[in-house]
C-alpha cells in the first residue's frame, strides 16, 4: 500500500446507486484524509444522504467500492464498520437514560462495566452535559439532545463520524454555538468527519473541504475559499455565495482571455472554463463585492449605467440594486453604511466590474 | 342555538350509553330472581343462582379450560404475530404485499368456516379434539389482531433508531432485543390483551373443535341453556360482567388502557 492511500481515511470509488428509475448517485468518487472535516453540500435530493448511508453501510451500492482506513468495507454490515452517526432528529433511544444512550455502543463492543462508566462520564463532559446522565432524552432540549447524540457517536472512537444535517432541526441562535462546539471537538480529537448540509454558510465556516453535489454527482471538491473564489461550474458559482449572473455571447478568445458581448457592451476577461468557443452562449458571473458604483457614463463604468433601484442595509455593508435600461438588475456591495445617502433611489450610476474576478461558463 | 346543540349532544350520548348498558342491567337484575325461570322484572330476591353458577361442574371446568386455552393461544399468537410483523415490516421479498394484506385482514374468514375446517381436518388426520386443537384454532383466529397491533407499533418506531444502534455496533438481533422490543412493549401488551379477550369469548369456532373435556365457558353456557332455563345463566353473566370490569380497571391502572387502545386507533 502506498503512502498516499494510507492517509485516506475514507475513499469512495466510482459509486453508483439508483432507486428504480431515479439515479441517486451517478459515478461518485471521493477521498477523505485522516482527520479531515469534509462537507457534502447540495440542494435537496442531490444524493447527500444516500452517499452518507453508503459509507455507513445502510445502503448497498449498485456499483463501485468503498474503503475505510484502506480496507474495503463493501461486504461489511454497518455494525462492523466502526462509524459514528449523528442524525437530523437525534435518534436517541427514548427508553434509555442519557448515560445508557452514550454507553450503548461501548456495551455492544463488550467494554467492561467499570470502564463504560468512566468513558461515558468523560464523553458527557466533553459535550458539557456531565450532570444530565440520569435524564431521559425527552427531558432535554433539541440542542442538548444533539450534543448527547454526538457524545454517543464519539465515545466508541469510530474511524469516521458521519453527520446528516445535524443542526437543521435546532433553532437558529443555538445553531452557531453548536457549530463552533462541533468544530472544536473535531479538531481536538482529530477525527475524520463527513458532514451533510444544504446550508452553505454552515459548510463554508466548518469544513476543510467541501464537495458540492448536484443531481447525484460531485460538481466540485475544494477548500471553502477555492470554492468561493474559483468555482468550477455555473452550478457552483450560483450555489455558493451571492452572485450576479448574466447571459452573454463569446465574441473572441485567446489562450487566456475571452471577449464577450453582454447587451451592447463588450468585455474582456480571463477564461475560467475550457469549453468556451466563439459564438457560443455563455453565462457571466460576478460577485457583488467585485462591483463598484462610479459616476454615470464615466469611462470606468465598464458594465454601463443604470438607476438605483433598492438599498438593502446589512450592517457591515449595503447592497445596492441597480436597474439597467434592458431590465437587468445588478447587485452591488458597498462597504460601510453611507451608500444609502450617497446613492439616492432613482439616481443614475455607473457600474464598474473587476473583471479579473469574474467567472465565465458555457450556458447549458 | 349553540346551547341547545350542546344539550342535545349530551342527551344523545346519555341515551346511547343507557342503550348499551341496558342489556347488562337487565341480566344482572334477572340473576337475583328467586324463581327457576328467566324473567324480568324479578318477583323475589335470592342468591342461589349465583351459588349454582359457581358450583356447577361444567362451568368450573369451562372456566379453567378457557384460561388455559386463552393463555396459550394469545401467547403463541403474540410470538408468531410479532415475528410475522417484524418480517413484513423490515424485509422486502416477493409476495410481501399479498402476505401483508391477508394477514392484516381479520374479518376474511368466518369463524364457523374455520371451526368446520379444523373439525374436518382433525378427523381426516385422526386427531383427537384435544387442547392443542382448540389452541391452534384460536391462534389462527386472533393472530391477525395481534399482528396488526405489533405492526402498527413497529411502524411508529423511528428507523433512525435502528441505524443508530447498528452504527454503534449492535447486530440486528441485539438491535431487536434492546431497541425494538422495549419500544414495542405497549403494543405487545395491547395485542396480547385483545387476543386474550377475543379468545376467551370465542364461541362459534370453539363449538366445533371442543369436546366434553375441553369445552370452554361459552360452550358450556350454550350447552347449559339448551337443557335449563333458570337464572343461573344470568348469574354467571353478571359475574363475568363484574370480572371484566375489574380486569379492565386493573389493566387501565397498570398498563394504561388509553395508550393500548390508541395504538389500535392509529392503524
Ligand atoms: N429509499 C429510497 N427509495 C427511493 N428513492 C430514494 C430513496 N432514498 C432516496 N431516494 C431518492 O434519491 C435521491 C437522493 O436522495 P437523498 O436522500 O440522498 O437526497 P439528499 O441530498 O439527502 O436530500 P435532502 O437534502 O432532502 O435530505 C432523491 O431523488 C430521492 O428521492
Ligand atoms: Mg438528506
Amino acid at each position: 500500500m502506498t503512502q498516499t492511500t494510507e492517509s485516506f481515511s475514507v475513499s469512495v470509488a466510482n459509486v453508483r446507486k439508483a432507486y428504480g428509475t431515479t439515479t441517486a448517485l451517478d459515478d461518485v468518487s471521493l477521498t477523505v484524509q485522516a482527520g479531515e472535516f469534509l462537507t457534502l453540500l447540495g440542494p435537496s435530493g442531490c444524493g447527500k444522504t444516500t452517499l452518507l448511508n453508503l459509507i455507513a453501510g445502510f445502503v448497498q451500492p449498485d456499483q463501485g467500492s468503498i474503503c475505510i482506513d484502506g480496507e474495503s468495507v463493501n461486504e461489511l454490515p454497518p455494525y462492523r464498520r466502526s462509524i459514528g452517526m449523528v442524525f437530523q432528529h437525534y435518534a436517541l433511544f427514548p427508553h434509555m437514560s442519557v448515560a445508557d444512550n452514550v454507553g450503548f455502543g461501548l456495551k455492544m463492543h463488550q467494554v467492561p462495566k467499570s470502564e463504560i462508566a468512566v468513558r461515558v462520564k468523560a464523553a458527557l463532559e466533553m459535550v458539557r452535559l456531565g450532570q444530565l446522565g440520569e435524564r431521559r432524552p425527552r427531558e432535554l432540549s433539541g440542542g442538548q439532545q444533539q450534543r448527547i447524540a454526538l457524545a454517543r457517536a464519539l465515545v466508541i472512537n469510530p474511524k469516521v463520524v458521519l453527520l446528516d444535517e445535524p443542526f437543521s432541526a435546532i433553532d437558529k441562535n443555538l445553531r452557531a454555538e453548536m457549530q463552533v462546539e462541533l468544530k472544536q471537538i473535531q479538531q481536538r480529537l482529530g477525527i475524520t468527519t463527513i458532514f451533510v448540509t444544504h446550508d452553505q454558510s454552515e459548510a463554508l465556516s466548518l469544513s476543510d473541504r467541501i464537495a458540492v453535489m448536484s443531481n447525484g454527482q460531485i460538481e466540485q471538491l475544494s477548500a471553502p475559499a477555492d470554492l468561493y473564489r474559483h468555482p468550477a461550474s455555473s452550478f457552483v458559482a450560483s450555489f455558493i455565495g451571492d452572485i450576479n449572473r448574466f447571459p452573454c455571447v463569446i465574441k473572441a478568445r485567446t489562450e487566456t482571455t475571452c471577449t464577450v458581448a453582454m447587451a451592447d457592451t463588450l468585455l474582456t476577461l480571463p477564461i475560467t472554463h475550457p469549453a468556451l468557443s466563439i459564438g457560443a452562449a455563455a453565462l457571466l458571473f460576478i460577485r457583488p463585492e467585485e462591483l463598484t458604483l462610479v459616476p454615470s457614463h464615466s469611462d470606468a463604468a465598464n458594465l454601463g449605467t443604470g438607476q438605483v433601484d433598492t438599498h438593502v442595509y446589512q450592517g457591515t455593508h449595503v447592497d445596492v440594486y441597480v436597474r439597467f435600461a434592458d431590465a437587468r438588475v445588478l447587485r452591488v456591495r458597498h462597504p460601510g453604511w453611507q451608500a444609502t445617502s450617497l446613492f439616492a433611489l432613482g439616481q443614475a450610476v455607473g457600474v464598474q466590474a473587476n473583471l479579473q474576478q469574474a467567472f465565465i461558463f458555457p450556458a447549458r | 342555538m349553540d346551547q341547545l346543540l350542546r344539550v342535545m349532544v349530551r342527551v344523545v350520548i346519555a341515551l346511547t350509553l343507557c342503550f348499551v348498558a341496558l342489556p347488562s342491567l337487565v341480566v344482572i337484575v334477572t340473576a337475583f330472581n328467586d324463581k327457576a325461570i328467566l324473567m324480568f322484572p324479578p318477583t323475589g330476591f335470592s342468591l342461589r343462582w349465583f351459588e349454582r353458577a359457581i358450583t356447577y361442574d361444567d362451568f368450573r371446568r369451562g372456566l379453567m379450560n378457557g384460561f388455559i386455552i386463552t393463555a396459550w393461544a394469545s401467547s403463541l399468537a403474540l410470538v408468531c404475530g410479532t415475528l410475522g410483523a417484524v418480517v413484513i415490516e423490515r424485509y422486502r421479498f416477493a409476495g410481501r404485499r399479498w402476505l401483508e394484506a391477508i394477514l392484516l385482514s381479520p374479518l376474511v374468514i368466518p369463524h364457523f368456516t374455520l371451526g368446520i375446517a379444523m373439525l374436518i381436518l382433525a378427523s381426516a388426520m385422526h386427531v383427537e379434539r384435544t387442547y392443542s386443537l382448540v389452541v391452534l384454532c384460536h391462534v389462527i383466529l386472533v393472530l391477525p389482531f395481534v399482528m396488526r397491533s405489533v405492526y402498527v407499533s413497529l411502524k411508529n418506531i423511528d428507523p433512525a433508531l435502528g441505524r443508530a444502534a447498528a452504527s454503534l455496533g449492535a447486530t440486528p438481533l441485539q438491535c431487536f432485543l434492546r431497541i425494538d422490543l422495549p419500544l414495542l412493549a405497549p403494543g405487545l401488551a395491547g395485542g396480547w390483551l385483545f387476543a386474550a379477550i377475543l379468545s376467551f369469548n370465542e364461541f362459534t369456532a370453539t363449538l366445533f373443535v371442543t369436546g366434553q373435556r375441553t369445552q370452554t365457558l361459552p360452550v358450556a353456557m350454550y350447552t347449559y341453556v339448551r337443557e335449563y332455563a333458570d337464572p343461573t345463566m344470568a348469574a354467571l353473566s353478571a359475574l363475568l360482567i363484574a370480572a371484566t370490569v375489574l380486569f379492565l380497571l386493573a389493566a387501565n391502572r397498570w398498563l394504561g388502557l388509553a395508550r393500548i387502545l390508541s395504538i389500535e386507533a392509529g392503524r
